[in-house]
């Protein structure tokens, strides 16, 4: 490990051996280093589930809170302290099932952080179920007969709601994941990345060499600020494209919000005027 | 403020650990000095009751969803705050926008008046199922306006056209206007006290000038009946306000030190939501309409988290959204302001009515074992001051405050004197962390002491998960022990050092006690001045929990003890057995969805005596 890792030491580490996660937290990792992001002032927000162990491994600030509640969390922690930078981290089920409804919104706030998904297309932690984004027709404990519902599609959903940044990224691709992900953090704005990774325990079918078979990068050509090409792409799962689909600058949350106005200074620098507010008394009276 | 400037109110640098640590003492000292000058308010306001003056008027302005009853009631509250006279309005409305039947009883008297009573001196009837609702309160010396194109064959009835007077003055958009005008004809004012009142409220001049002339036209139709039913006006006191309960709660929450609110609109918690966006350029808050409210309460954990001073504002079935989130708070150890106003369940139930139901869900809800305090204020002073407490009580605790109100204190409008402010801006209780912070770590008060991302060199972790100190997973049964023993110690600190003291009404030495919780205090404490039964106080419990030392001495002392709250079940009375082993012998409820009144206290309180 080198000097400058962001890996905290010691831990004993929770997922299966050859999981996913494990090459998703090796990228995030080299890709703070070469970011050289200032750990101090760097807040990873999850939820629950194997992916959202991903900070417990981290040598950064945590914000480990409910199942499907990364999100509201991680808005207003970068709300309440713009100079922070916010990633929120979880997996498929906890971002997309859970708190679909937040992942909907948070787009449509656009507070500046990154999202990163950990998406293996199954449930881990409570072994094996259904996930939004399982495959039709996948066999699974609870779904004995099949999933019947389709999959969710959140690289087409964060487009059609105009999402500033979308991408997919696949965990056997460091080299790639690692240039989006850099990407990703450094844009202003809501940015998903949603990475796919095999489960080696639960998901037979979406494996390594399903992955390597069915993913193809976006054209050379393809523009991500094209939001209908980017929308056409997205619909497309088989191959699933990989790359920066989509990517539109636009005002961030936080930035529009009233208290930031004339007061750039995060909200624990502030005390009431009470002076001001003797005035509010006496005009509201 | 004393230290006003930008420079001494802001944490200058991370190791300015020192200021930090003084702010928080400052504030702590100083919330303890607004709680005695609340409670020197509240003893003025118990003498004003005492004041030999009885004049007083009682006077029911009903209609449909959407006639503009709720700017006829803030027109007239002011006129009779601007004539010197202290004045009440209370609205009881159906959940609709249009339609309906609808009123709004406004109470203006020489003494002080805090509570609703039943008769009706004046009745303007602007809807004919009115009637109908209203008739139980009126007796024959009730004054009956109505417009006789309404009521054909209504017999005693003062007529007043309003169709017809409105015709030629621009429409029905006016009748309000030249309501407010006919009354203050009624009540033997000039006209001049009216238009001083509606400057306030139109702030366009050409809406002003319209609705005076309105105005005149209902003062001048008036003239047969000028005086009818008189209460003059008096000496003005200066600098008095005009507040309904959410707009207590929503000051409080400023002078509190709130810098975040994010909460999902539902009636009647909403009014506090509004107010702070309208507060939110002024006094730099972040106010966010959530999506739902699990969304609302894990967006103020993630604030206090960061450093923020974060509060919900939530109604029954909202709570009931937030109880996951409840619990992380306790887990995380965060402080959380949670302003919970309470309407009639289950489900929907009546929206916009009022009752005390919630008691329960603001005790129990949210899995596992973590302590909380629950305030009730019972008057808009104490909703300002239990608010801005609950922000200290939550810093200084690291766990949820609840201040539950209810619709009827919330859409209640007072007058009173503007709130005392404390002397120093209140600041939370955040260390600059170094190197080897561990944020579960046990302080010197077995406390933990809170470091915040971007303050300082140490890493901030919370984790819903059980965690060791240092924030991460553990299943360590030791760890377990240790971590459930020190967030369950703070509940002495919310208990003892933080807590809110009841307040007695009445003698100290008393064999009858009544015990009340949240907005029925004042009409108690009128029901007694009323009757002054003999060995009879009322206690009214301000922090209904953790229960206090100071309310079970009082209990202890009763040799009767009857408990009065606005549900069906007696939620305060079992927590009271279960708190205290107290025994209750009798319990007062009212469940239909209104307010207990004056009259109805006093009728309990007399078949008590009679006994």
């Amino acid at each position: 490990m080198s000097e400058n890792s962001y890996l905290r030491t010691g831990c004993d580490v929770a997922w299966c051996p050859g999981c996913g996660n494990f090459g998703i937290l090796k990228i995030v990792n080299e890709t703070l280093q070469e970011m050289e992001l200032d750990p101090r002032q760097t807040v990873v927000v999850s939820g629950i589930g194997q992916a959202a162990k991903t900070p417990q491994y981290l040598n950064l600030h945590f914000f480990n809170g409910l199942h499907g509640r990364a999100l509201p969390a991680a808005t207003a922690i970068k709300a309440t302290n713009r100079n922070l930078t916010v990633i929120a981290e979880s997996g498929d089920g906890d971002m997309y099932g859970e708190g679909g409804n937040h992942f909907i919104h948070c787009i449509r706030r656009n507070p500046d952080l990154t999202n990163i998904v950990h998406n293996n297309m199954v449930y881990g932690l409570t072994k094996g179920q259904a996930s939004p984004t399982s495959p039709h027709g996948l066999v699974t404990p609870l779904q004995v007969d099949g999933v019947i519902l389709e999959p969710f599609n959140p690289i087409a959903v964060a487009i059609a709601l105009d999402a500033s940044f979308a991408a997919r990224a696949y965990v056997g691709h460091a080299d790639q994941t690692r240039a989006i992900l850099k990407a990703a953090i450094r844009h202003r704005g809501y940015a998903l990345v949603d990475i796919l990774q095999p489960c080696v325990t639960f998901n037979k079918l979406n494996t390594y060499r399903w992955f390597e078979e069915h993913t193809t990068p976006l054209a050379a050509d393809h523009d991500h600020t094209d939001k209908i090409q980017a929308f056409a792409r997205a619909c497309e799962n088989d191959p699933l494209r990989l790359g920066i689909f989509y990517q539109n600058e636009k005002p961030v949350f936080e930035d529009q919000l009233a208290a930031y106005r004339g007061d750039s200074r995060p909200l624990f620098e502030r005390r009431v005027d009470l002076n001001k507010l003797a005035e509010t008394v006496r005009v509201m009276g | 403020m004393q230290d006003g400037t930008p420079e001494n109110s802001t944490v200058k640098d991370a190791n300015d650990l020192e200021y930090v640590g003084k702010a928080w003492q400052v504030t702590y000292k100083d919330v303890k000095h607004a709680e005695q000058r609340a409670s020197q308010a509240i003893s003025e306001t118990i003498a004003l009751i005492h004041a030999d003056d009885t004049r007083e008027i009682t006077l029911v302005i009903s209609g449909e969803a959407g006639q503009g009853l709720q700017t006829i009631a803030h027109i007239l509250a002011r006129m009779f705050m601007n004539g010197g006279l202290h004045v009440l309005a209370v609205s009881e409305f159906m959940s609709r926008i249009r339609g309906g039947s609808n009123s709004v009883t406004l109470r203006a008297a020489h003494r002080s008046v805090r509570a609703l009573n039943e008769h009706i001196d004046l009745c303007v009837l602007l809807d004919k199922k009115a009637l109908q609702r209203l008739r139980g309160r009126c007796a024959a010396d009730t004054i009956l306006i109505g417009d006789p194109a309404i009521f054909v064959d209504e017999m005693g009835m003062f007529p007043l056209p309003l169709k017809e007077l409105s015709a030629n003055i621009g429409g029905a958009i006016y009748n309000n206007s030249l309501v407010c005008g006919y009354i203050t004809r009624l009540i033997g004012w000039e006209l001049s006290h009216l238009e001083i009142a509606l400057t306030r409220i139109f702030t366009d001049c050409d809406l002003l000038a319209k609705n005076c002339a309105a105005a005149r036209v209902g003062w001048e139709y008036g003239v047969d009946s000028s005086g009818r039913c008189s209460i003059p006006p008096c000496e003005v006191k200066p600098g008095r306000i005009l507040l309904d309960g959410s707009q207590a709660v929503a000051l409080g929450a400023v002078a509190g030190g709130c810098t975040f609110i994010s909460s999902y609109p539902m009636s009647p918690s909403t009014e506090v939501l509004t107010h702070l966006a309208k507060l939110a350029h002024a006094h730099g808050i972040i106010v966010e309409q959530a999506e739902d409210e699990i969304s609302a309460i894990n967006m103020g954990l993630g604030s206090w988290y960061a450093g923020g001073r974060a509060m919900v504002s939530t109604s029954g079935g909202g709570f009931d959204l937030m109880a996951e989130g409840l619990s992380l708070c306790g887990a995380i150890e965060s402080p959380m302001v949670i302003h919970l106003a309470q309407r009639p369940g289950p489900g929907t139930g009546l929206p916009t009515r009022t009752e005390q139901a919630d008691l329960e869900i603001a005790r129990y809800s949210g899995h596992g074992e973590f302590p909380r305090a629950i305030l009730a204020p019972g008057s808009p002073e104490e909703a300002f001051t239990c608010t801005a407490h609950a922000f200290t009580m939550a810093d200084l605790s690291q766990s949820p405050v609840i201040i539950l109100t209810d619709q009827y204190l919330l859409d209640t409008l007072y007058d009173l004197d503007p709130f005392e402010l404390p002397d120093t801006a209140p600041g939370s209780r955040i260390i600059a962390t170094t190197e080897d912070y561990r944020r579960y770590a046990p302080g010197p008060d077995g406390i933990s002491p809170r470091g915040i991302p971007g303050l300082g060199a140490g890493r901030v972790c919370v984790d819903s998960d059980e965690h060791d100190d240092e924030g991460c997973i553990t299943e360590d049964f030791d760890v377990r022990i240790s971590m459930v023993d020190k967030r369950l110690s703070k509940l002495r600190l919310l208990r003892e050092d933080l807590a809110l003291p009841p307040r007695l009404y009445g003698p100290a030495y008393f064999k009858r006690l009544i015990v009340g919780w949240g907005s029925t205090a004042a009409v108690v404490a009128e029901a007694l001045e009323q009757l002054q039964p003999v060995a009879t106080s009322f206690l009214h419990c301000i922090q209904i929990y953790p229960v206090s030392k100071a309310i079970t001495d009082h209990l202890h002392r009763a040799k009767q003890i009857i408990v009065i709250e606005n549900n069906a079940t007696g939620q305060f009375a079992r927590l009271l057995k279960a708190e205290t082993g107290c025994t209750v012998s009798r319990e007062w409820h009212k469940y239909n969805g209104l307010a207990f009144s004056v009259d109805e206290v006093v009728e309990l309180l007399r078949q008590e005596v009679e006994l």
